[in-house]
């Protein structure tokens, strides 16, 4: 072709698909939930959310354009876009959890939206369950309404780390600083009184698009990232892959004589061929011979893979049983406290036999005791018999064999049940355990021996960490010493070790079969505090 | 499935990094906990089988959760007389090729009758085709568990299905009357005559299904690659032209350079122009596309929210 006749073409602009798919491949997932009143705007939000960020086909746009009535302002119905019932859209209500999903150069998201209103309790904490992060809408003109209040505790409870509040509707208070900032101060006392998640505030107008996608030049006092910026930086990596080793087996898989696999999703850890395990209950150990997949056979895998392996001896472990890390294993007990949000439209029954759920083991169980009700807007603790449908509260449970558990806040995977009535199939109740009550093994260690590596990229006092893990009653060493014997012999004694400097990767790996922390990975001392504690026999 | 962890950036260290899992990975892995669970808590579970391209994914998820032993149930295809040839042949194929215990059911008594949608209108013929031969198909095989392989993004009624669906005795389900589902904790137990339909792809969405495809090298239906293509083109429609009641008007019937997007019966399945023959160019098409792909699905034009309507009647 002539130089000229290249001129004259139209510029390509070639979609380069390669480029395109790596990026794809390199993406993560962050799974958020939001919940909002039927006013907040919540529906909204995310149909802005979706529709700004490109994630809305010209069709769907099509089928909710021009079906608004009387405005002159948005003919486009963004909270069409994600309502999806015929019953809703007559009432104009959302009724159910609704799972959506939309992507953006560097994430893939699911969100959980859930319904506001008082009776849905459980839909909120079924979306939150499975959350790395929550939205909770607050109306501007409102301020903090009860319902803020227990999308926040109810968060909080299902564990999820990261809370946003987007204050919305700032269009309709002119974008007053002073409103935002008494909700932002407000709202961020309240978090603090229900547990450590990190809090975010962001003032928005889901109807014009005001820091939902863009950030707005109507918020100049406002200097944080839009909502959809938030979502993409948020850090979600989470230390579960870092945590002890825990599977609960789903099923063995015997294909012939000579091969005998255990299949699960692995709760916590990291599983390496050569690992030596411990089987729950019978607690005989063995070492892994070879973790096979349809793809070949891996060295190693980490949480939340589905794996299956092989061990080097005949195990009697089947369905239900637990696979752990020797070295740091399950508490035991016949007995728990735990937190329940209670489902059912009949109330809970104390000593009624029901089902529980935990890993793939179904257990009979009895909750023995009611100590209390969390009134979840005041978080006061009210004394009753029994919980009903949307209820939150502690209580005793009795198991008829032991369970093999981490408390939720430590581990929800393992820390996670449901209760089912064996007669109307109902699922009960969501279950967050909070300890055992008697443990059959005796007083456990107050924590596992952990490495925690302070290189030059960390910015945490070690000084600090040291102190409040001192506070706590740890065991704890600090030493600027590299060599692996010398680490080894610490740890061997149940130290925490806070080590200064660059541990070369070597010694790590040689190191691998201690739980190992990187001091740069935490956001605050707290926090590092809480991993290194959190490791507990 | 090939590199897919990927290290977080800003740590240097990898012995003390914490892996991060690409998003395919973490959804293979929820979609194998979902398959292991349900054959270890139901007595006899069934695999519905459409031949389209999420029904191979399912097939290939199916086999990872199994592996090495083989799928240890059946899997059924409610054949309702009017799919396409090619995808007929690619299914009687692949059950060849993986020694797979393919069960197919056919509603015998409407397809005798003559039953097609240009007779009935399309719903009547999907009740008696698809639904009511589902339904009979599902009592008949005595299954208390099927596996479809509905994502939640296809469908706004779909977004709020649950992974474990509650079916009463007549297999119906209840927008209302839906357990709520916890973690990855599910409630496995139905009385006798009731049953649950599982859909371990329920997160996936369409491009996470052809990326899946692209890097697993899964076999999919000739159909979903353009060619050349005979078809009835009508305004902005393509209707292949395989099955002689779809009459056309002179001058309609053309060669198109055509592919279709999701498989369904000949009749009621509109193809799209388009150029893409190989995986990497249906993504890139579909990337830049700006219609969900049920759009072109004859079917859910019926009514506002027909979908709903379907599901309430027992099909998926």
């Amino acid at each position: 072709m002539s130089v000229d006749g290249s001129v004259l073409e139209p510029e390509t602009n070639t979609f380069a698909i390669e480029e395109f798919l790596a990026a794809e491949e390199a993406k993560d997932l962050l799974r958020f939930s939001t919940a909002g009143s039927v006013d907040d705007g919540k529906s909204t939000l995310i149909g802005r959310l979706l529709y700004d960020s490109r994630n809305v086909y010209e069709d769907q746009v099509r089928a909710v354009t021009g079906k608004q009535i009387g405005t002159t302002r948005a003919t486009i119905d963004f909270a069409l876009l994600t309502d999806g019932l015929r019953a809703e859209r007559e009432q104009g209500i959302t009724i159910d959890v609704a799972y959506r999903y939309f992507a953006t150069q560097r994430r893939k998201f699911i969100i959980a939206d859930t319904p506001g209103h008082e009776q849905y309790t459980r839909n909120m904490a079924t979306g939150a369950s499975t959350a790395d992060l929550a939205i909770i809408l607050i109306d501007a003109r409102k301020g903090i309404l009860t319902q803020s209040r227990r999308h926040a505790y109810i968060a909080s409870l299902l564990g999820i780390r990261h809370l946003v509040a987007a204050v919305n509707k700032m269009d309709l208070v002119d974008f007053s600083e002073e409103v935002y900032r008494t909700i932002e101060r407000d709202f961020a006392a309240l978090v603090k009184q229900y547990g450590n998640a990190s809090l975010t505030t962001i003032p928005v107008s889901a109807l014009d698009g005001d820091n939902v996608v863009e950030r707005s030049t109507r918020t100049p006092w406002y200097s944080g990232p839009s909502l959809l910026e938030h979502l993409e930086q948020v850090p979600v990596w989470t230390d579960v892959a870092l945590q002890p080793f825990r599977m609960a087996v789903q099923r063995v898989i015997r294909p012939n004589q000579h091969y005998r696999g255990f299949a699960g999703q692995i709760a916590s850890g990291t599983l390496r061929t050569g690992d030596t395990v411990v089987a729950l209950p019978s607690g005989r150990t063995s070492r892994v011979s070879a973790i096979t997949t349809f793809d070949g056979d891996l060295a190693e895998a980490n949480a939340p893979l589905s794996i299956a392996f092989t061990l080097e001896d005949e195990l009697d472990i089947s369905r239900g049983d637990i696979i752990a890390a020797p070295g740091s294993q399950p508490r035991q007990a016949t007995s728990l406290e735990a937190s329940l949000v209670w489902f059912d439209v009949n109330k809970l029954e104390t000593h009624h036999p029901y089902l529980l759920k935990h890993g793939s083991a179904t257990v009979p169980a009895r909750v023995t005791r009611v100590q209390h009700r969390t009134n979840i807007h005041t978080l006061a603790e009210e004394a009753v018999h029994a919980l009903g449908m949307n209820d939150v509260g502690t209580v005793e449970i009795e198991l008829t064999r032991p369970l093999f558990f981490d408390p939720y806040m430590q581990n929800r995977s393992t820390g996670s049940f449901i209760l089912i009535d064996p007669h109307t199939n109902a699922t009960l109740a969501a279950g967050m355990i909070r300890r055992g009550l008697e443990t059959v093994q005796g007083s456990a260690p107050t924590h596992a021996p952990a490495l925690v590596v302070f290189t030059a990229a960390s910015t945490l006092p070690i000084a600090e960490v040291e102190h409040q893990l001192l506070e706590q009653g740890a065991l704890v060493v600090r030493t600027a010493v590299l060599v692996e014997k010398t680490l080894r012999a610490l740890l061997a004694l149940g130290l925490i070790v806070l080590v200064e400097g660059d541990v070369s990767a070597q010694t790590l790996a040689a190191l691998a079969e201690f739980t190992t922390i990187g001091a740069q990975d935490f956001a605050t001392t707290e926090a590092i505090v809480e991993c290194s504690l959190r490791r507990l026999a | 499935m090939s590199a897919s962890t990927v290290p977080e950036p800003h740590l240097h260290n990898s012995a003390i990094t914490p892996v991060r899992l690409s998003h395919l990975r973490l959804l293979e892995a929820e979609s194998l906990h979902i398959f292991r669970e349900v054959a270890a808590e139901f007595q006899k579970p069934v695999m519905l089988y459409s031949i389209g391209k999420d029904s191979s994914v399912m097939l290939r998820l199916a086999q990872k959760a199994f592996f090495p032993a083989p799928i240890p149930f059946p899997l059924l295809h409610i054949d309702t007389g009017y799919k396409f040839h090619e995808m007929l042949t690619f299914r009687d194929n692949l059950a060849r090729e993986l020694d797979l215990d393919l069960r197919i059911w056919r509603n015998e008594n409407a397809i005798a009758d003559g039953t097609n949608p240009v007779a009935l209108g399309t719903q009547r013929c999907c009740a008696l085709l698809k639904t009511q031969a589902l339904l009979d198909g599902l009592r008949d095989g005595g299954y208390d568990a099927a596996f479809g392989g509905a994502r939640r993004d296809e469908e706004k009624s779909r977004a709020k299905e649950r992974i474990f669906s509650f079916r009463d005795k007549a297999g119906q389900w209840g927008p209302k009357n839906q357990r709520p589902e916890v973690w990855n904790l599910y409630n496995a137990r139905i009385s006798p005559g009731e049953s649950i339909r599982v859909f371990p792809l329920s997160n996936w969405t369409e491009l996470d299904i052809w990326h899946y495809i692209l890097l697993e090298n899964i076999p999919i239906v000739p159909l979903y690659y353009a060619k050349p293509r005979r078809m009835i083109v009508r305004g902005d429609a393509l209707v292949p032209v395989e099955q002689a009641f779809v009459k056309s008007l002179p001058g309609e019937e053309q060669w198109v350079n055509s592919r279709l997007r999701s498989l369904g019966c000949s009749p009621c399945t509109g193809a799209i122009r388009s150029d893409a023959d190989t995986i990497p160019k249906i993504i890139a098409e579909l990337v830049g596309f700006r219609t969900s792909e049920r759009a072109n699905r004859v079917i859910d034009h019926d009514t506002d929210g027909s979908m709903e309507i379907k599901k309430r009647e027992g099909y998926f």
